[in-house]
């Protein structure tokens, strides 16, 4: 196998990171609305911790995009 | 130069494909570097859309600001994003954190207007090209670096050398502290890059979308068949669909930018 079909593949592999993400953010907004959904007057007060959890759980996503940024565009 | 020359040798080589990474190219506006002992210093198109978001901000600012007895619906608009920023300080650190608002209001605003203006199709203008300016790391990781610098000398100047209890949580047996200490030091550090790296990446990554998209709908519509004017259809949803939500996720990285801001800050400010 060619370097450049390698890098394509594992380009392709990162975005796998990229989908997981997709899977931690929608959980934490839907743990967020199943208990906003039992409890709405508490909800606004932790508005700030679901961000924080959305925050952290987008950022591995997004560093699986870079990881697959830097496979294609920088490693020669 | 060098680009256009490396370009043309593509576009012969492969034929025109998809360059999602052109429209993050930062060039001097009138085609000409201008240097000064040794450092590039000509305008560039960074440098003119952030002077565009500086002076929107400063309309809107100012726009507000009247103090009408009886706001007025802009007036109302900008005591929106003041409150809000001010009861985010409020509750994530109290009354203490009063002095900071400003900064992380200054954050804030421009992180979202750069966002925004970075939205704004002015592509359809001929010879504009749209820039944002938060889609690039050296902006987003100065912001970032800024408000880890704030973290680092409010906490020596506050609590001196007892900054460092920060490591060890409140109430952990030694031999735990001993594991947990390098752990937090480690997550500490990492605090300026992720910071950075969240709103850069976030940008780019939406940036090449409506731009893979976009080209989608100009080649179906060249490739002159009703199969590409439905390729071309399709895709033209998805833009607006994309640009829906990144209207939406430049709202929320500028909210978390400020909110993890202002959560460092209570950090330093009050320990834990």
């Amino acid at each position: 196998m060619d370097v450049t079909s390698a890098k394509m593949i594992g380009a392709g592999l990162a975005a796998i990171g990229v989908g997981m993400a997709a899977l931690g953010v929608g959980n934490v907004f839907g743990s967020f609305l199943e208990g906003a959904l039992r409890n709405p007057g508490a909800a606004d007060g932790q508005q700030g911790r679901l961000f924080i959890g959305f925050a952290a759980a987008e950022l591995l996503g997004l560093i699986a995009f870079v990881i697959a940024i830097l496979i294609l565009f920088v490693v020669k | 130069m060098q680009y256009k020359q490396r370009e043309a040798t593509r576009v012969a080589a492969e034929g025109p494909g998809i360059d999602p990474m052109h429209q993050f190219k930062v060039e001097p506006l009138f085609g000409h570097h201008l240097t000064l002992g040794g450092y590039d210093i000509s305008f560039t198109n960074s440098a003119l859309f952030m002077v565009i978001v500086l002076g929107v901000l400063w309309a809107f600012m100012l726009g507000g600001m009247k103090r009408q007895l009886v706001p007025g619906r802009w007036q109302a608009a900008v005591e929106g994003m003041t409150g809000f920023i001010s009861n985010m300080m409020d509750t994530n650190i109290g009354p203490k954190g009063r002095k900071f608002t400003p900064y992380v209001f200054s954050l804030f605003m421009f992180i979202l207007f750069a966002n925004l203006i970075g939205l704004v199709p002015l592509g359809i203008v001929p010879g504009w090209h749209p820039f944002t300016v938060t889609s690039h790391i050296t902006l987003t990781a100065v912001l970032a670096f800024f408000s880890f610098a704030i973290v680092i000398l409010v906490g020596f100047a506050k609590h001196g050398l007892h900054f460092f209890s920060l490591f060890v949580p409140h109430g952990t047996p030694w031999y735990i502290a001993i594991l947990v200490a390098p752990i937090e030091f480690m997550s500490f550090l990492v605090r300026p890059f992720s910071l950075g790296l969240r709103l850069f990446v976030a940008m780019t990554a939406g940036h090449i979308l409506l731009d893979v998209f976009a080209s989608f709908v100009v080649q179906g519509l060249n490739s002159g068949g009703p199969m590409g004017w439905v390729v071309s259809l399709l895709s033209f949803i998805m833009i607006i669909g994309v640009s829906a939500l990144e209207l939406l996720v430049s709202a929320i990285q500028a909210y978390v930018f400020a909110l993890l801001t202002s959560l460092y800050l209570n950090d330093a400010i009050n320990l834990h």
